[in-house]
């Protein structure tokens, strides 16, 4: 048993090994897309045959506050030359925070051939694996994607303003400083986004990088992420949870945790997140200072 | 711009004049491989560093130190504790470049808006609040020995 499959995972086969990816560089099964949240990281050396799949500029709308659409999807998996039957595996900085987030975006697409390499960047460099700075080409692709699904793992405010009012739980993956409404300027400038600090009531704060292993950026094995949401939070796996956080990129990283390593059966993404309900009128807040 | 140091204003030039986003990338990776040159030294600082230096809301563990020379101007020193945190590096590297040894005015009168003149305005919203972070941080030191 690889000591992934050890950990305990409700679906342990979403994850795969730095071990793994290094022995399947060259399969054309297979596509590595690597998606920071520092720009420069890519260039300055990937994993070789790796693509970037970039937030901003690849995953965002350029206009509208959302995500690409069918056409801009189709478009990004034509580019990276990926099929339906190719599965992606992603990997990045901040402990696969932005990983998680494109694995999230190509779910609403239906992409479910889909893994992420436990420990991301940090554990690759930390092992002293190869970089490179040689950007691949892969032949255009024909990919049609079915039109974005908004409704199984993403949340808008309405919706959430109901699991407000319906008791259900939230998680927000913030910092503790601004879950409790302490941390809403920074020195010099309004902290960008939000004119209200806090969180949303009833939310329980558990900061997303909980589920990491600090050392080498590897989620927690399932004993360790139940004693934090279970233990700790009273969640089960039977709940209907939104987890959210400031503009929804730390929360897919929970979203991930939730619904692949722990097995939760109803899991949103509240992309919207503290930019959005600490700017809208007459929504409830608490704060805790 | 006209008021920013002299070498800051020429550099945002460079900048805003790369409209490639690969060239961008390229510029800002040679400039933040200089990094150790402007790493704070044991001699002013050692870790674990007290958190007064710390720059907020910067995601890749950034911290900023300043030091008086003779003549009353300021010498900048950086940390950044992420090893991934590649543009923390690379604005260092130009702060303390272009902003060690000028008059306090100019430092003082800088903006962040610099960020997007050297990253692009696709720099993301995490990302440009931590490295405007560390504009102001630089500020703030000249700020208040005026």
């Amino acid at each position: 048993m690889s000591d992934i499959q050890s950990r305990g995972y409700v679906k342990a086969d979403v994850l795969v090994s730095t071990e793994w990816v290094a022995s399947n560089l060259n399969n054309p099964a297979y596509r590595i897309i690597e998606s920071n949240e520092d720009p420069l990281l890519y260039p300055s050396g990937h994993i070789p045959g790796a693509v970037q799949v970039d937030w901003t500029t690849d995953l965002n709308d350029p206009l509208r506050r959302d995500y690409l659409d069918k056409a801009g999807f189709d478009a990004l998996a034509s580019r990276i030359g990926i099929t339906k039957d190719t599965t992606v595996i992603f990997y990045g900085d901040k402990n696969n925070w932005w990983a998680t987030y494109a694995f999230w975006v190509f779910q609403l697409f239906g992409h479910t051939n889909a893994k992420v390499m436990d420990g991301g960047r940090l554990k690759w460099e930390k092992e002293g694996r190869e970089l490179t700075r040689e950007v691949p080409t892969y032949p255009a692709t024909s990919y049609s994607a079915p039109e974005r699904d908004d409704t199984q793992i993403r949340a808008f405010r309405d919706e959430v303003l109901a699991h407000v009012k319906a008791g259900l739980p939230l998680v927000d993956v913030r910092s503790p400083d601004e879950f409790s409404g302490k941390k809403l300027h920074m020195e010099g400038y309004p902290q960008e986004g939000a004119l209200r600090g806090g969180h949303i009531p009833g939310a329980q704060s558990v900061p997303w990088a909980r589920a990491i292993n600090p050392d080498d950026g590897t989620f927690k094995n399932a004993v360790d992420l139940k004693a934090i949401y279970e233990g700790e939070k009273g969640l089960k796996p039977t709940d209907d949870v939104v987890a959210y956080c400031r503009i929804g990129e730390r929360s897919s990283h929970t979203w991930f945790v939730l619904t692949y390593l722990l097995g939760y059966q109803k899991v949103r993404n509240y992309d919207g997140s503290w930019t959005e309900w600490g700017n809208s009128v007459g929504v409830p807040i608490e704060k805790s200072v | 711009m006209a008021n920013y140091p002299a070498k800051l204003a020429e550099l945002v030039e460079d900048f805003e004049s790369i409209t490639n986003r690969n060239e961008r990338a390229e510029y800002l990776i040679e400039i933040a491989d200089r990094f150790s040159s402007v790493k704070v030294p044991a001699s002013i600082a050692t870790k674990p560093y007290d958190e007064s230096h710390r720059v907020p809301a910067c995601e890749s563990d950034a911290f900023v130190w300043a030091t008086e020379n003779p003549d009353g101007t300021l010498k900048y020193y950086f940390d950044v504790l992420n090893p991934q945190g590649l543009s923390a590096m690379a604005i260092s590297v130009i702060l303390e470049e272009t902003c060690s040894g000028r008059p306090l005015r100019e430092v003082a009168a800088l903006s962040t808006e610099i960020i997007f003149s050297i990253f692009g305005r696709e720099v993301s919203m995490g990302k440009g609040q931590g490295l405007m972070g560390i504009v102001n941080m630089v500020m703030a030191e000249a700020k208040r020995r005026l």
